[in-house]
């Protein structure tokens, strides 16, 4: 599904990726662990399409086809979702409308018409549902004054809404006490098939207890220095990154 | 990965055209350039005015010879050569029609261009129109339904003639024929405009429109506007203006006055998007317009206004809350973009007690233009518990433009309660990658913004305008982002 091939990528002349391999297959949950300014949210970022990054060498390809000069929401359109880190927020502008819009836009890039207003409802209803989301919470202000760990369920609200084939989630434990991340993580889980991928970036373990990875990778300096399964998460959590940073460096 | 930078916005920009820039040939009878006295009792005398009139307007004509053009806004043009203005120009047909089918049929294309086919707004939109081209009306709907309630609604040369006492008592009592230069020139040469009455205790049971236009190459536009809600009535009155793409600066200068008698309401709601001018600020209409509303004892004037187009904007839409418990409203979205320079906002003076106003003022630049709210509250020593709630919001696009906020608060009775609030944002790079990566191209994600932004003002527009304004919101700021 996502094949990335020696990716470098630097910002604003700073070199941040520096050989990125990876490949993720449709059922499978890779997790991305590494310390911070590692460059997982950059790897995150290049993945979704940021502007601001540029890809200086490699490839990133999604379901054979390369996206390296790919808009942002024509990857969106393929199915690339990313659960921000810190999602913005977008005063007047209702979580139901911006879903609307999105759903209208990805349906409109595939050439088929608006969703009808009655499925629209019926779908916010259901994933509203799942993710135990109130529904006043809807009619309000895109993350405007939302905590912490409203926001990140919201995160995973919109990704429930989009259905997408390859779902990102950048750092999406950080900032939920420990009922929201259960929400959370039960409702990636709902939505796991062996048709989509997820990939999770997280510093700490503590989200593959609910998320469970068939793979885990350890991101350090820009490269992927360690790969295994979720041992190598509990292995992380209970020695650390020193270790691996001392292997690498050795 | 593909950039679109604000290099590309700015070429984007360039070449967006102006939507409704096309020129309608239609014959005109035009007066040559100049104005003087007999410039001024010409205009009285086509209209077959009375004594009276012709000898108000002279008034305001010596008045206006002796005032100057006022300086003290935040914007820079070339100033009109007022002689080298025509003061007159009427569609040169059949003066009044009993159907559509009478009307000249450019002038009908005309507003399928706009997208106002007057037909299908008969039909669908319930609502009544009086439609001004250039400056006389040549078609007034739905006269008949407003006449079984007592409404009047007509032209004010009309409303001259059939209704002078009305007229006669009420014009100028709001704005006065020496309020400012332009409200002064105006009171001399106003050529046409609407007429609104509203008898005691009737709700109107319509939203009233009147759009605007310019037409005549080098006319200036001055319409004058009355509408008087009498005791216990209600009306809403929309007005929406676009203008043909011409490479002279024209000018507008409006005035327009509402009169709401105790316990009446009147909620005037304007769309505003005359010509620009085009990328490099060449052309464009300049608006200078006086807007006053009076409110006697309990009543409430609301204006709502979206101003998109006009290369000069100046106009502050303002309430005189005379009476006791009064109510004044102003809520505006201001977009400039390219060159465009609005200087607007509004006045609420508090006379009476308990008197409350609010203002919502919604600031949006792009391009180099530059932006200004400019606010006065006024409360008097009688004033006793006086209110005003000011929220001022700003939202910049690119590094070029400006936005300026100047509010000026003068209270003189200690039990006022003035709260402003003011907030400046930029569109900024995240809320659009956040968008993108949900599925919504940069342009649509401008549009979801602003139009969240707008969101708080374009909720007190009637409905059918409110779509219409968030159409004009897109066109206008398409392809700006910093």
């Amino acid at each position: 599904m996502l094949k990335i091939k020696n990716l470098h990528a630097s910002v604003e002349d700073k070199s941040i990726l520096k050989g990125i391999n990876l490949e993720i297959k449709p059922g499978e949950v890779h997790a991305i662990m590494g310390p911070n300014g590692s460059g997982k949210s950059t790897l995150a970022s290049v993945i979704a399409g940021k502007e601001d990054y540029e890809v200086t060498d490699g490839e990133v390809s999604f379901e054979g086809e390369v996206i390296n000069d790919m808009a942002a929401e024509e990857r969106a359109h393929k199915g690339i979702f990313l659960s921000f880190q810190y999602p913005v927020e977008i005063p007047g502008v209702s979580v139901t409308n911006f879903m609307k819009t999105a759903i209208n836009e990805t349906r409109k890039a595939k050439g088929l018409e608006d969703m009808p207003a009655k499925d629209m409802l019926k779908l916010i209803r259901e994933k509203a549902e799942l993710l135990e989301i109130d529904r006043k919470f809807l009619s309000r202000s895109l993350n405007e004054g939302f905590s912490g760990g409203e926001k990140k369920r919201n995160e995973i609200f919109q990704m429930a809404m989009l259905e997408p084939k390859l779902a990102i989630l950048d750092e999406t434990d950080s900032g939920l006490d420990i009922d929201a991340l259960r929400i959370v993580a039960n409702g990636v889980n709902k939505l796991k098939s062996k048709n989509n991928a997820v990939l999770v970036i997280t510093h700490y373990q503590r989200l593959l207890d609910y998320i469970v990875p068939d793979f885990v990778h350890v991101l350090y300096k820009g490269r992927i220095v360690k790969s295994g399964t979720k041992e190598l998460a509990h292995e992380l959590e209970e020695k650390g990154y020193d270790w691996i940073k001392e292997e690498v460096n050795a | 990965m593909n950039k679109y930078t604000e290099d590309d916005l700015r070429e984007e920009l360039k070449t967006k055209e102006y939507e409704y820039g096309f020129y309608t040939d239609i014959e005109s009878d035009t007066f040559p350039n100049g104005l003087n006295e007999d410039i001024v009792r010409a205009i009285s005398l086509k209209k077959e005015e009375p004594q009276w009139m012709t000898d108000w307007r002279l008034e305001a004509f010596k008045a206006w010879k002796e005032m100057t053009e006022p300086e003290w806004a935040n914007v820079h043009y070339q100033k009109p050569d007022f002689q080298a203005i025509s003061y007159y120009s009427a569609p040169n047909s059949k003066p009044k029609y009993n159907s559509l089918d009478e009307v000249d049929p450019e002038l009908l294309a005309t507003f399928a261009k706009l997208g106002i086919s007057i037909d299908e707004q008969k039909k669908l939109s319930n609502v009544a129109m009086d439609v001004v081209v250039d400056s006389v009306s040549v078609a007034t709907t739905f006269k008949k339904t407003l006449g079984e309630k007592g409404i009047i609604f007509m032209s004010i040369s009309e409303a001259i003639k059939e209704h002078p006492e009305l007229v006669k008592k009420y014009i100028g009592t709001v704005v006065p024929q020496k309020d400012n230069f332009y409200a002064a020139l105006n009171s001399a040469v106003f050529s046409d405009g609407s007429f609104c009455y509203i008898p005691k205790g009737v709700r109107c049971p319509m939203e009233l429109s009147t759009y605007f236009r310019i037409n005549q190459a080098g006319t200036g536009q001055f319409e004058r506007t009355l509408v008087i809600a009498d005791e216990g009535s209600y009306v809403s009155y929309l007005e929406g203006c676009t203008a043909p793409s011409r490479d002279e600066n024209q000018l507008h200068a409006a005035v327009v006055e509402l009169i709401a008698l105790n316990d009446a309401e009147i909620k005037y709601s304007t769309v505003q998007n005359w010509y620009p001018g085009n990328a490099e600020g060449k052309g464009g209409v300049y608006n200078f317009v006086t807007k006053r509303g009076l409110c006697e004892t309990n009543a409430k004037i609301s204006w709502t206004q979206v101003e998109t187009g006009s290369a000069v904007t100046w106009k502050y839409p303002s309430c005189v809350l005379k009476g006791d418990n009064s109510i004044g409203e102003f809520y505006s979205i201001a977009v400039t973009n390219n060159h465009q320079q609005a200087d607007t906002g509004t006045k609420m003076i508090h006379l009476g007690k308990n008197t409350k106003s609010t203002i919502i003022s919604k600031g949006i630049s792009a391009g180099k233009s530059q932006n200004s709210y400019r606010g006065l509250v006024k409360i008097s020593p009688n004033a006793d518990n006086a209110r005003n709630f000011s929220q001022c919001d700003s939202l910049l696009m690119g590094n070029e433009c400006g936005a300026h906020t100047f509010p000026y608060i003068e209270a003189k009775n200690k039990t006022a309660r003035i709260e402003h609030e003011a907030t400046t944002s930029k569109i900024g790079e995240d809320q659009i990658f956040y968008c993108n990566q949900r599925g919504i191209d940069t342009e649509k994600a401008i549009a979801l913004i602003v139009n969240g932004f707008s969101k708080d003002v374009l909720n007190k527009l009637p409905m059918e305008f409110a779509v219409e304004a968030q159409k004009l919101l897109e066109i206008s700021l398409e392809g700006s982002v910093g």
